[in-house]
């Protein structure tokens, strides 16, 4: 049924006729294409040239707009093309394709310099706003908290439970893990190295500042902006696309206060809970390193922890888990609510939440490590 | 090949699907023969769209065979498969296209995969889908999230029909449309089956399409075909539902 297609030229007294034959359809298209390509170059020939499409066995938009752009680029020259021989069952369909515009718009960007300098100035203006974002989203949660304080029934107690599970409860395996790894490889460095100088011991007091007042925090604070933090934008994100925020505001309900305060609530709870029980797991896992590595023994060790710290660094510690929550928390939030309809941004916020997450949580930190300084602690 | 003209297009023999416990389509038996236009209706939630993802292998079946030009789904090879892909085209109920994609490139994107033709080509052959669904060409640079839900169903017919397919399945087309813009759509649908020779299978709610559109109608109820013919024995049947169906109060508006 399908035969390949051809387009021969048959002269008939002083007219050229272009018969074409065969198949005309996609699947034939490249073929098609090439030989309508060679017929256009008849274009401006004194004769008088007509398509005779009465053989062809199968037409479809891709062989009628071919046909159809050989008329067209035909008739340029001085003589008027036609189409002959059009059968009743595709005289609509070349119909259809005549009417279509002959030049796509097809817009080109070029990259030029002006052009790379403003994508750089709106970059920098971009950082602002992101900040001003942060601020806002700030604003709107306390705002909504004091709402809530004033009538206590408005809380959300399933949704902020059912938050606390999610980011908290079972983020606890694979924190105490990840720690405790950490512990272990920390005690196995400094006893690898302290060793050198006589000073094993010494590991006990490193690992105890350390996890207690940086790592402990600090990574897993990173950790669940990476788990919980992406979890929120995408959330929030699909919601936005499939216009469920829309619908809850025209209920009269605020977003803010339905979606946000409880995930927000839940992540400032949920932090300083697995930042201690990662802090634990850090210090079991150094422990038992040097002891069974560097040989120091259980008892000696927490004698050693006793002196090394004081309640300060755990307290040093603690004390930034529920404002790094805080800002893990912002910035998923306001990045899933900026999602717009694709997939695309999508991906391009949830990836935003935990890169800036992320990136505001060392900043914080920095900041936690000037003031502690400063105060003596 | 010469077969395939007295076969029928869609041959569905004894299917059954099953979620869970739930039954959804219990033996179920279909013919689409070809060229036609054939209406899909039942109650919401019989499973229309069921069969549909079925025939189109979205949905796994517990029992049963499905034809489609002649090739057994199950037993073809990906070749064969494939080529069965390239000659249909399906029209999904929310329209489906690819939210990071222009129009122009969601159009596109089955004739960059398939066919080995020029940008040009496609960039016109694009304009002209557009024409034919009744949009401007304007539209071609717009994303997804920028087109209304009647602009979403006529683009995404535009890409079911971008490789000038044999099959269309069109799952509730006029859905979500104007009642002006559902008349132009069973209109384009007519004018497109007759010019390209396509067979429709439409799953449809709309009773105006079922009128002047369709060429048969087939009814599912209880997980299989209850009745299947043209709209004057649907209107004889004495089914309840069918009854309820076409001669409630708004089909005798249509009618009338």
């Amino acid at each position: 049924m399908n035969s390949d297609p051809k387009l021969e030229r048959i002269a008939k007294g002083n007219a050229l006729a272009l018969c074409a034959t065969g198949t005309w359809t996609a699947s034939f298209a490249p073929v098609l294409e090439r030989m309508v390509a060679d017929a256009e170059k008849l274009a401006g020939s004194p004769q008088s040239i007509f398509i005779d499409v009465s053989e062809v066995a199968k037409l479809d938009t891709f062989g009628a707009w071919l046909i159809e752009r050989l008329r067209r680029s035909l008739t340029q020259g001085p003589v008027e093309a036609q189409i002959a021989g059009l059968s009743a069952n595709y005289s609509s369909l070349v119909d259809e394709v005549r009417r279509v515009r002959a030049t796509p718009v097809v817009e080109t960007s070029t990259i030029t310099i002006t052009g790379m300098l403003e994508q750089i100035g709106r970059t920098v203006a971009g950082v602002g706003g992101t900040v001003a974002g942060l601020i806002d989203m700030l604003g709107a949660v306390l705002a909504a908290g004091f709402r809530v304080l004033i009538h206590p029934r408005s809380f959300r107690l399933t949704s902020t439970v059912h938050h606390m599970e999610q980011v908290c409860w079972r983020a606890v395996p694979i924190i105490v893990l990840i720690t405790f790894l950490i512990g272990c490889i920390i005690a196995q460095q400094g006893i690898f190295h302290f060793r050198r100088f006589g000073a094993d011991i010494f590991v006990v007091d490193m690992l105890g500042v350390l996890v207690l007042r940086e790592i402990g925090v600090l990574l897993v604070a990173i950790m669940v902006a990476g788990r919980s933090g992406s979890a929120y934008t995408a959330e929030l994100g699909s919601m936005k696309m499939r216009e469920e925020i829309d619908a809850l505001r025209t209920m009269g309900f605020d977003p803010i206060e339905v979606l946000v305060l409880p995930r927000m609530l839940a992540l400032v709870l949920a932090l300083p809970i697995l930042a201690f029980l990662g802090a634990m797991a850090a210090l079991y896992g150094g422990g038992l390193v040097a002891w069974l590595y560097g040989g120091v023994d259980p008892e000696a060790f927490l004698l050693r922890l006793r002196d090394a710290i004081s309640i300060d660094h755990f307290i040093v510690g603690i004390v930034k888990a529920p404002v790094m929550a805080a800002v893990i928390g912002i910035v998923a939030c306001v990045e899933g609510l900026a999602v717009q309809g694709s997939a695309e941004s999508l991906g391009q916020h949830t990836t935003a939440s935990v890169v800036k997450g992320i990136f505001f949580v060392i900043v914080m930190d920095g900041v936690f490590a000037i003031f502690f300084a400063s105060i003596g602690m | 090949m010469a077969g395939e003209i007295q076969n029928p297009i869609i041959r569905v023999r004894d299917i059954t699907v099953q979620f869970g416990a739930t039954r959804v389509l219990d033996g179920l038996n279909l013919d689409v023969k070809r060229g036609e236009i054939l209406g899909f209706v039942g109650p919401s939630g019989a499973g229309k769209s069921v069969l549909t993802r079925t025939i189109i292998g979205l949905v796994p079946k517990v029992a049963g065979s499905i034809e489609v030009f002649g090739v057994d789904l199950d037993s073809s090879s990906t070749s064969q498969r494939r080529n069965v892909e390239r000659r249909w085209g399906v029209l999904f109920q929310q329209g489906a296209l690819f939210s990071s994609l222009t129009v122009r490139q969601n159009i596109q994107f089955p004739m960059r995969e398939y066919l080995r033709v020029s940008q040009r080509l496609m960039d016109e052959i694009t304009m002209a889908k557009l024409a034919m669904v009744g949009l401007k060409p304007e539209v071609a640079e717009r994303f997804p999230s920028e087109l209304s839900g009647g602009m979403i169903k006529r683009v995404a017919l535009a890409r079911a029909l971008s490789l000038d397919p044999d099959l269309v399945f069109l799952d509730e087309p006029t859905s979500g449309l104007d009642p002006i813009g559902a008349g132009d759509f069973d209109e384009l649908v007519r004018t497109l089956q007759r010019t390209l020779g396509l067979t429709v299978f439409m799953v449809t709610h709309d009773l105006d399409s079922l009128y002047t559109a369709c060429d048969r109608i087939a009814v599912l109820g209880n997980g299989k075909i209850i009745a299947a013919g043209s709209i004057a024995d649907m209107q004889a049947s004495q089914h309840p539902w069918l009854r309820q169906y076409f001669h409630g109060k708004r089909a005798r508006a249509v009618m009338s």
